[in-house]
């Protein structure tokens, strides 16, 4: 039950002003610049971004400064300016086929064609504080160079293809379901599963794909690639009459290789999980692929074991992080009503258990 | 010179760094606006196994503006972000290229453009190159 | 595109639309209120309040229907420049414009479902004359009864039955706009 009170203004005022205050910290110290939050935050940059699921540096940067790092605060403030936006238009599908790659790699295919290339990642480091960071001024040295072919990287899993080992996703030209537009609906489409796990919470997304992993609904997943690289965005232009690139995003991609022995329907091949996100977001990808892969088992004819990953709902449900936190918080909001007739509740259930147990001592 | 196609051009004065679209139009033709430079959303798809059906992926923002010039000539522009400045000066370039003023925007801004674009790319692909992965063989399974 | 559709919109969009949109939510919320609508010049023959909610309320996501002589090149291209809109037959139509003979059988039109019963279509209808005699209305937003001068009383009758299915009316004429929701009982006087 929800009741109208008065009263607070001054408070949440003065409240408003002292988190201003806190969010500056000591001004004795450089204020953060958002332009060096988007270079070097980049990978907290690309995570709102990702659940935000709005592709725009700056914003992202901007709401991590307001937000005090708080990142689901930061997707929340990305997700609100988003509704302010007008819509123009839906982009033609990105060909991730011509990403300009600054990482490839796969865990199956040792000599894939075009090679195995690192790029700029956290796997090879060992994980020791490095306090030069913490003095200032240090020039970077230059990264080294050596001559790249033109040709772009061609899918991994294009090689299994060849011998009919693994399963297929023919293109179709349907208008894939749009959930910030009309209510998700179970059962959903795996477009519409794509898009929620998209724009899913990366912590609770790397807890359901572990958790296939240890047993609850397993898969079997191997990387079969991940690449991080930019595509262009095309979008048909209706008074030109035909499409033009109007940008470039960052996406990470992530296709696994999961061994299946085949069922009623489907004969003993290689099937696939999906995962593409906005920016660098290697880790959230591979989840994504993961419980991608687990939430297909009724299309694969697999058995459901009661795994959380498998569950549709349980999955799509809770996935969304700003969702979760706004019901998670509202409770610390003021519920002085519904409290009070709970207490009442209790203070009535009390004094009839107390009756009734005086009038069994006698 | 290599002759651009206008989807072509446009791109390319889409991707281009806002700040360097600024330098090279210094001086801005005058137009009137069809549509003001306007800031929205446009839905990114991916396709489900990289080649099945779409699916909507994020949205990403971008400014949109059409310009007609003096003489009557129509320029569009939808540039990538928040840049009302980039998508006024996109859309004015795409007006100019169908002028007879072609050839000279074509040498003063779209040639400067695609080279530091072209280096741009090259510089980037050339430090992912570096870290390709050279495999050496140690030990086969064969006894010898 | 033809020459006239690059032109005619709003000058100043955010302002432009949301002034329109709180005269159109005027007239939807009080039926039978007789409100102006200004700010675009849509290519003949779309008057300009039709232009006006149009490019107000129009995006690439509500596809809009052209019935009758509003069905040309002129006016197609200048809806599509402007709003995004996809151009659509009758029966995926969330907008759908034209003379109330054109739009005929109305029973085309989406009423939207039990679960979701916004997912239904808006009528624009141009009119000859728009003035608050004829029909009685009366319902939600109306103190007492209101009138307006409507093409017809059966068909609003029947709409009104479906509730909370039905399609919303808006009627035009030159800069003047009223507004007719499913909610609205309406009367032969």
């Amino acid at each position: 039950m929800y009741v109208a009170v008065k009263g607070g203004e001054r408070a949440i005022d003065n409240a408003h002003a002292f988190l201003a205050e806190e969010r500056r910290g000591d001004p004795a110290v450089a204020e953060l610049g958002t332009d060096q939050i988007r270079e070097q935050l980049r990978l907290a940059v690309n995570r709102v971004m990702a659940e935000g699921s709005l592709y725009d540096p700056d914003l992202a940067a901007l709401a991590i400064k307001q937000a005090r790092g708080d990142l689901i605060e930061a997707v929340f403030l990305i997700r609100a300016y988003r509704t302010t936006l007008p819509r123009f238009g839906a982009a033609r599908p990105v060909a991730t086929g011509t990403m300009a790659c600054t990482r490839r790699i796969s865990a199956t295919f040792k000599d894939a064609p075009g090679g195995q290339i690192l790029g700029p990642t956290f796997d090879y480091t060992h994980r020791l504080l490095d306090f030069k960071l913490a003095a200032e001024g240090g020039a970077v040295p230059d990264a080294p160079m050596q001559p790249a072919p033109s040709a772009s990287l061609p899918h991994i899993t294009t090689f299994l293809n060849r011998d009919g080992l693994i399963e297929t996703a023919p293109p179709t030209d349907d208008t894939p379901p749009d959930l910030t537009r009309e209510p998700m609906e179970l059962p959903a489409s795996r477009a519409l599963r794509l898009q929620a796990l998209s724009r899913g919470d990366e912590g609770f997304l790397l807890s359901l794909a572990y958790s296939t992993q240890r047993g609850y609904g397993r898969t079997h997943a191997f990387v079969g690639e991940l690449r991080i690289g930019t595509v262009a965005v095309e979008l048909d232009i209706p008074e030109l009459g035909f499409a033009v690139e109007i940008g470039e995003v960052e996406l990470t991609e992530c296709e696994t290789v999961n061994q299946f022995k085949g069922s009623k329907t489907e004969p003993p091949q290689f099937t696939r999980g999906y995962g593409l996100t906005f920016g660098q977001t290697e880790r959230k990808a591979i989840a994504m692929s993961l419980v991608d892969r687990a939430l297909r088992w009724q299309e694969l004819g697999e058995d459901h074991t009661g795994a959380p990953a498998q569950d549709e709902e349980f999955v799509l449900m809770h996935a969304d992080n700003v969702q979760a936190t706004g019901f998670l918080e509202h409770i610390k909001l003021p519920h002085y009503v519904d409290f009070q007739s709970e207490l009442e509740l209790i203070r009535k259930l009390r004094a009839e258990v107390m009756a009734a147990q005086a009038e069994a001592a006698e | 010179m290599t002759a651009l196609s206008r989807p072509d051009w446009m791109g390319l004065l889409a991707r281009a760094p806002a700040d360097r679209l600024a330098q090279l139009l210094p001086d801005e033709p005058q137009a009137r606006f069809l549509r003001p430079p306007e800031i929205g959303t446009v839905m990114v798809r991916g396709r489900i196994g990289a080649t099945g059906g779409a699916f909507n992926l994020g949205e990403m923002t971008v400014t949109r503006c059409s310009v007609q010039l003096a003489d009557g000539v129509v320029g569009h522009a939808h540039v990538q972000g928040r840049s009302r400045d980039h998508a006024r000066r996109a859309a004015l370039i795409d007006a100019l290229m169908q002028t007879d003023r072609a050839s000279d925007v074509h040498t003063r801004i779209l040639a400067p453009l695609a080279a530091e674009e072209a280096a741009r790319r090259a510089t980037r692909a050339a430090k992912a190159a570096a870290t390709k992965v050279e495999f050496f063989t140690l030990v086969r399974g064969e006894d010898t | 595109m033809t020459p006239d559709a690059l032109t005619g919109g709003f000058p100043d969009a955010p302002r432009n639309a949301a002034r329109a949109f709180r005269a159109i939510l005027d007239a939807l919320s009080r039926p039978g209120e007789i409100v102006t609508l200004s700010g675009a010049t849509p290519p003949a023959p779309l008057s300009q309040a039709a232009g006006v909610l149009v490019l107000t309320l129009a995006d690439s996501t509500t596809p809009v229907h052209l019935a009758g002589a509003t069905d040309c090149p002129a006016l197609r291209d200048w809806i599509t420049f402007h709003t995004g809109a996809p151009l659509v037959g009758a029966a995926d139509a969330a907008f759908a414009i034209g003379r109330w003979d054109d739009l005929q059988p109305v029973s085309r039109f989406a009423v939207g479902t039990q679960d979701y019963p916004d997912r239904s279509a808006t009528l624009i209808v141009e009119m000859p004359g728009l003035a608050a005699s004829g029909s009685a209305l009366s319902g939600p937003g109306i103190a007492g009864t209101a009138l307006l001068s409507l093409p017809e009383t059966e068909a609003f009758l029947l709409n009104n039955s479906l509730f909370p299915l039905g399609y919303d009316c808006f009627f035009t004429q030159g800069d003047s706009l009223a507004g007719l929701p499913r909610s609205t009982q309406v009367r032969a006087v």
